[in-house]
């Protein structure tokens, strides 16, 4: 990374940046997903790839999930690289079978025989008005699935380099992509980079406590924590970034500086990635300096709502992430 | 409702009388082989089932032979196929060995897919059997995607996509066709129309007589055939795939036939009689098939015993083979899922 070709871009243009930079490079990378030609994507994310790339590569389809989630596997069995874009991860329960049943299984289920290297490309998470089948964070269900990959990206370098690593490897990866994200701007170097899928990164290092957040739960808990440091309270953010494959390590050793760690997703919290991360926490050589339970702030158990001030009490905003950081680093003191 | 239970004929139509003449005695006899072979090997995966020599589940698809093999006849070496649970039919006809083909049966190592994927998911990647989904109308969709990377890559290939009759119904064809007419994909979807799914017979599940009607609403050419009738199959199928090849687009083939067993290893056969079985095997489409070689004068009678006698030498042996092949370990299975 050199300084002098890094400038500002949002989340939507790192994304659109790394499948730019990759078709130019291979010609068996292609776009495919509802209205990702002409209307540039629902969230505008492929804007001006049609006109680069043409309609073969930049292919609109028909509103058939299930299609396009067996139009990428079947392209991926052949060698090439679809990334598929849906256009709300919600609409994945209409993908599953050809993800969850071929897609995550024919290499192992035929011997190792073969690999399907696609991206599913799906913008998640709430905030946005869009109600209860609009605003899901559905990662919990694929990660329990062997043989597929998931990366939940929080700032526009992570998207880029995580995008441009998720389409050169050779399995499915279900990119998520959080909506309230999308227009977040920070430095990202205008060269192809690649971020390794399993590497957490600190994304603020404090001593009192450590919060393992993700996606949209990253900006927030750094939010949280500048105002917890007033207070005296020095906060670690640690973003694992990946959730699987996941690096422990980094993750473990943070927790082990600190004592304490709270988790934070947007999720509903029960059956939730929380719990994995607190196993795999109490699993881990942090266990023995642990000086408080481990916490976990999740989304409550219910659908996400329509109205404002529902859907805001429905997922950890940043007085929440203070609130619970505040208790958890006074306990058992 | 009788469309679906077709009087077959025993004698062999005057396309098949065409046929005959046409095709080179060598792929006329390949195919009986391919067909006796299919039969073996089903009797014996069935003999070895009994016999507690097999540990997992198996979908037959003894007498309908004539489909699998009719319609595989028709493709060139480097075209490929994605098929079902009911897969051993496609598998032997599209070139498999039939000891590795065993040993996967068997959960060996040595095994198409070193015993991961057993009878319902047996794949020959490299022969150009993309393997078999046992999720119905699960491969559908990746059908859609096989064809078109060969499309995107400006290969002449085609590919046979096989899927059963109760497939039809499912959501997944509905995407995957309508998808793969409108960008007019190098694809022949093929139904192995053995009139039951699991133990509803196709006039309990759908509203029209053929299933080839299901291809008007796709804009695409849809046929029903005998698919007891080998020949009749290959000449059907060969006509779709050229309409496939030559860019203009999929079509839908209903290959009418009858499993003579049961769904799968427990089924005991409560929705349908014994005489209606015994009807269908009268119609055997091996038999038929040595019947119109004879008469045609294409072979001696002692010439398609031979063939046949050729082929239960073959499943023997590739049984015996693999019965003594090695069990796989279950050491680092995790490090097989995750291409590197």
């Amino acid at each position: 990374m050199t300084a002098n070709t890094t400038r500002e871009i949002t989340y939507l243009e790192a994304v659109r940046e790394a499948m730019v930079q990759e078709m130019r490079l291979d010609q068996e990378v292609f776009l495919i997903g509802e209205d990702v030609g002409t209307y540039g994507g629902a969230f505008g994310v492929s804007k001006g790839m049609l006109e680069e790339f043409g309609p073969e590569r930049i292919r609109d389809t028909p509103i058939s999930e299930a299609a396009i989630a067996g139009a990428a596997t079947g392209a991926a069995l052949m060698g090439m690289r679809p990334i598929m874009e849906i256009m709300f991860m919600d609409f994945l329960t209409i993908s599953m079978n050809q993800l969850v049943n071929a897609a995550a299984k024919m290499r192992f289920m035929f011997g190792g025989k073969c690999s399907i290297p696609m991206v599913i490309r799906a913008p998640s998470g709430s905030g946005t008005g869009a109600a209860a089948q609009h605003s899901q964070s559905l990662e919990a269900w694929f990660v329990n699935v062997p043989g597929i990959k998931v990366v939940a990206p929080s700032s526009p370098y992570d998207a880029k380099g995580l995008l441009v690593t998720a389409i050169r490897d050779n399995n499915p990866v279900l990119f998520m992509e959080h909506k309230l994200l999308y227009r977040m701007k920070g430095p990202v170097p205008e060269e192809s980079y690649r971020i390794p899928l399993q590497s957490a990164e600190v994304k603020r290092e404090g001593r009192d406590l450590t919060i393992v957040a993700y996606s949209i739960m990253v900006p927030r808990a750094l939010e949280a924590a500048e105002k917890l440091a007033v207070e005296g309270i020095e906060v670690e953010v640690v973003d694992p970034r990946c959730l699987k494959p996941l690096d422990v390590d980094t993750i473990a050793r943070s927790v082990s500086k600190t004592g304490r760690a709270l988790i934070a997703h947007e999720a509903p919290v029960t059956g939730g990635f929380g719990g994995e991360l607190a196993a795999v926490i109490v699993a881990s050589e942090a266990f023995d300096y642990l000086d408080a339970p481990i916490r976990r702030l999740a989304g409550r158990d219910v659908p996400i709502p329509y109205n404002r001030t529902l859907e805001r009490a429905a997922v950890p905003q940043v007085e929440d992430i203070v609130a619970a950081a505040r208790a958890l680093a006074q306990e058992g003191k | 409702m009788t469309v679906l239970t077709p009087e077959i004929e025993t004698a062999a139509p005057p396309s098949s009388q065409r046929l005959l003449k046409e095709l080179p005695r060598e792929k006329l006899a390949w195919m009986l082989q391919r067909m006796c072979e299919i039969r073996y090997f089903e009797e014996k995966a069935e003999d070895l089932y009994i016999r507690g020599q097999v540990h997992g589940t198996m979908h037959l698809s003894i007498g309908q032979e004539a489909a699998s093999v009719g319609s595989i006849a028709t493709l060139r070496p480097e075209d490929l196929i994605i098929h079902h649970h009911r897969g051993h039919g496609h598998t032997i006809a599209k070139g498999a060995n039939l000891t590795t083909m065993m040993a996967e049966f068997l959960g060996k190592e040595p095994g198409y897919c070193r015993g991961r994927g057993g009878s319902m998911h047996i794949a020959d990647i490299p022969g150009g059997n993309l393997g078999a989904t046992g999720v119905v109308g699960g491969g559908i969709p990746t059908a859609v995607g096989i064809a078109l990377a060969l499309q995107m890559r400006r290969t002449d290939q085609i590919l046979l996509s096989y899927f059963g009759d109760g497939a039809t119904n499912e959501g997944e064809f509905h995407e995957s066709l309508n998808m793969a007419s409108t960008w007019k994909l190098p694809v022949v979807f093929i139904c192995d129309n053995n009139q039951y799914g699991m133990s509803m017979h196709v006039t309990k599940v759908m509203n029209i007589q053929h299933i080839s009607e299901r291809a008007a609403s796709y804009g695409i050419p849809g046929q029903s055939v005998d698919g007891n009738d080998v020949l009749a199959v290959y000449e059907a199928v060969l006509a779709a795939d050229e309409h496939a090849r030559s860019g203009q687009g999929p079509s839908l083939i209903d290959l009418m036939s009858y499993r003579w067993r049961g769904h799968s290893k427990s089924d005991r056969n409560l929705y349908r009689t014994p005489q209606e079985i015994d009807e269908w095997k009268h119609k055997c489409p091996i038999r038929r098939f040595k019947q119109v070689l004879v008469d045609g004068g294409v072979m001696t009678r002692d010439e398609v015993e031979g063939i046949d006698q050729t082929a239960k030498t073959a499943i023997d042996h590739a049984a015996e083979e693999a019965l003594t092949f090695p069990e796989p370990s279950p050491e680092n299975m995790e490090a097989e899922v995750y291409a590197p």
